[in-house]
């Protein structure tokens, strides 16, 4: 039988085999060439010349979490993209930002969104948080050989858990090591430093959520102002973050006017104090 | 080894589709219906955890009336065609009328061929228009051929009354209780005419819903918002079978 998903002939019969609920298994045994991780690499001297995606930074707060990355692309000194998209609903209540190698990346997470959709329609029921965590690592996992030539895709997970009722933050490594974040606040990429360092000063526990959203500004803004390859608020373009946000309703992400209005008013701030807000002593 | 007898090669066919048609008759009918924003499948289904509908892809639904192993077998088969195609080109590559080609393709392959048993299964693929012209709705018997179905199409044991019976009271610009009403009245219609009642609790029931601002059209209407919507029609009707004239007023939704 023809393994061709573009003949209109008869279903092959690795369509109608029972078994696996995983769009990545059934590709696998179906038509292994479309899997990233099942390419050959070729064989290359020193590392490849591709656009980098740079900062994501996550937080918590009550009631869901909130993830935002910067629109820069870098390709060593050059700015590659300026308006990059770097994070994207996995389904209705995750969402996942990627750092690294942007055109990888990319297509780790359509898949990666595939295959959260298939398993629902399959099973007719949705992957627990862990569940999609888990399949996240299994990806980044099967890019280590890319990632040993210097092609990384490192991203951070977030979503509802909607039987504890809580934001959850998930990163990980370029093995595919996974670690959940429990201080409520997490970030990957060149400017995660610091990034990570505004929002260890910045973050409480009882956030709300407007506030956590002018938080991962403040950190990306933070992260822009060390960092060459992240890109702050570009005004004069009107390219703002990504800001997206994830409660019991769902994933959404917000719209030009929200976020530019949160941009604005921390570069407005900015102006008179650089460095922004400052954390007590003591 | 003995000789075979000889059986003509229509006897052959017709007997293989009998035996599909007892088959499909022995489920329980479903319907699929057009209503203003969308596309609505209704059935008499006791289960919750084995659905007769489901989501095939974005604007793409499934419904299926028969011997459960074998359709539910040709749905996850089509949620693998459709999201393979989707991941191989994009999203707006994947159509009903490619799904409805393959399924008639696979059940026509399956009917004809000796070897197989032919499937006790009867579906319908609809599509979900971004206005209510791009609608589309493809009923798939037995033996691989397609029927293309405007406004209503029921399959399962009854389903030839309760199209005629559908025929005559669908029209266009339903609304999604109007529509849903006229569903419920004709499922549970008997064979001999007589009248039965059918629980809120027994009924599956599922949207295409145009209006949907998520990407993915599919949503299940169950619990309170199915109530609401049974409630709404049915305070609005006068209790006569017959279409009535006068607009019935809008459901709170």
């Amino acid at each position: 039988m023809e393994a061709n998903p573009r003949s209109t002939g008869r279903l092959p019969a690795a369509f109608l085999t029972p078994g696996s609920s995983s769009f990545m298994d059934f590709l696998a045994d179906h038509s292994p060439g479309l899997l990233p991780g099942s390419r050959p690499l070729p064989p290359v001297q020193g590392a490849v010349e591709a656009p980098h995606g740079t900062t994501i930074v996550a937080v918590t707060f009550e009631g869901g979490v909130v993830l935002a990355g910067d629109r820069r692309a870098t390709m060593g000194n050059v700015i590659a993209q300026r308006d990059i998209e770097k994070v994207f609903p996995a389904d209705e209540y995750s969402a996942v930002g990627i750092a690294g190698t942007a055109g990888l990346a990319v297509e780790m997470v359509k898949l990666f969104q595939l295959e959260l959709e298939h398993f629902e329609k399959v099973e007719g029921t949705q992957l627990s948080l862990e569940g999609k965590a888990n399949r996240l690592s299994t990806m980044i996992r099967g890019n280590l050989g890319m990632a040993m030539q210097g092609l990384a895709v490192v991203p951070l997970f977030a979503g509802y858990d909607i039987d504890r009722e809580k934001g959850r933050i998930f990163s990980y490594d370029v093995t595919g090591g996974r670690s959940e974040e429990q201080q409520g606040f997490a970030a990957t990429g060149s400017g995660s430093v610091f990034a990570r360092g505004a929002m260890k000063k910045l973050y409480r526990d009882n956030l709300g959520e407007q506030e956590a959203l002018t938080l991962v500004v403040q950190a990306l803004y933070d992260a822009a102002d060390d960092d060459s390859a992240t890109g702050g608020p570009d005004l004069a373009r009107r390219i703002y973050p990504i800001v997206t946000v994830i409660t019991e309703d769902g994933y959404r992400r917000l719209t030009d006017t929200e976020s530019s209005g949160i941009a604005r008013a921390i570069v407005e701030r900015r102006l008179e104090q650089p460095d922004g807000p400052r954390a007590e002593l003591l | 080894m003995t000789t075979p007898f000889y059986v003509s090669p229509a006897q052959a066919m017709q007997d293989r589709a009998e035996y599909a048609r007892k088959g499909i008759a022995r489920g329980r009918s479903l319907v699929v219906l057009q209503y203003a924003d969308g596309i609505v499948f209704v059935g008499e289904n006791p289960s919750r955890a084995l659905h007769k509908f489901s989501e095939v892809y974005d604007r793409i639904g499934f419904a299926a009336a028969g011997k459960y192993n074998e359709y539910e077998n040709l749905r996850i088969g089509g949620v693998r065609y459709a999201d393979l195609r989707g991941y191989t080109y994009d999203r707006d590559d994947v159509t009903a009328r490619g799904l409805a080609n393959v399924y008639a393709q696979t059940l026509g392959g399956i009917f004809s061929s000796a070897a197989e048993k032919p499937y006790e299964v009867e579906l319908v693929v609809a599509e979900v228009g971004v206005v209510p012209d791009g609608d589309q709705i493809y009923r798939l018997p037995h033996d691989g051929s397609i029927v293309d179905e405007h406004g209503s199409v029921a399959v399962g044991g009854n389903a030839e009354q309760i199209s005629s019976f559908l025929d005559q009271r669908h029209r266009d610009g339903m609304t999604l209780a109007e529509a849903l009403h006229l569903a419920v009245q004709a499922l549970s219609r008997d064979p001999n005419g007589a009248e039965r009642e059918i629980p809120a609790e027994r009924l599956e029931v599922a949207v295409l819903d145009r209006t949907r601002p998520q990407q993915r059209k599919f949503k299940r209407i169950v619990g309170r918002q199915l109530a609401r919507l049974l409630e709404a029609q049915g305070a609005a009707t006068t209790p006569t079978d017959a279409p009535s004239d006068e607009q019935p007023e809008k459901p709170q939704q």
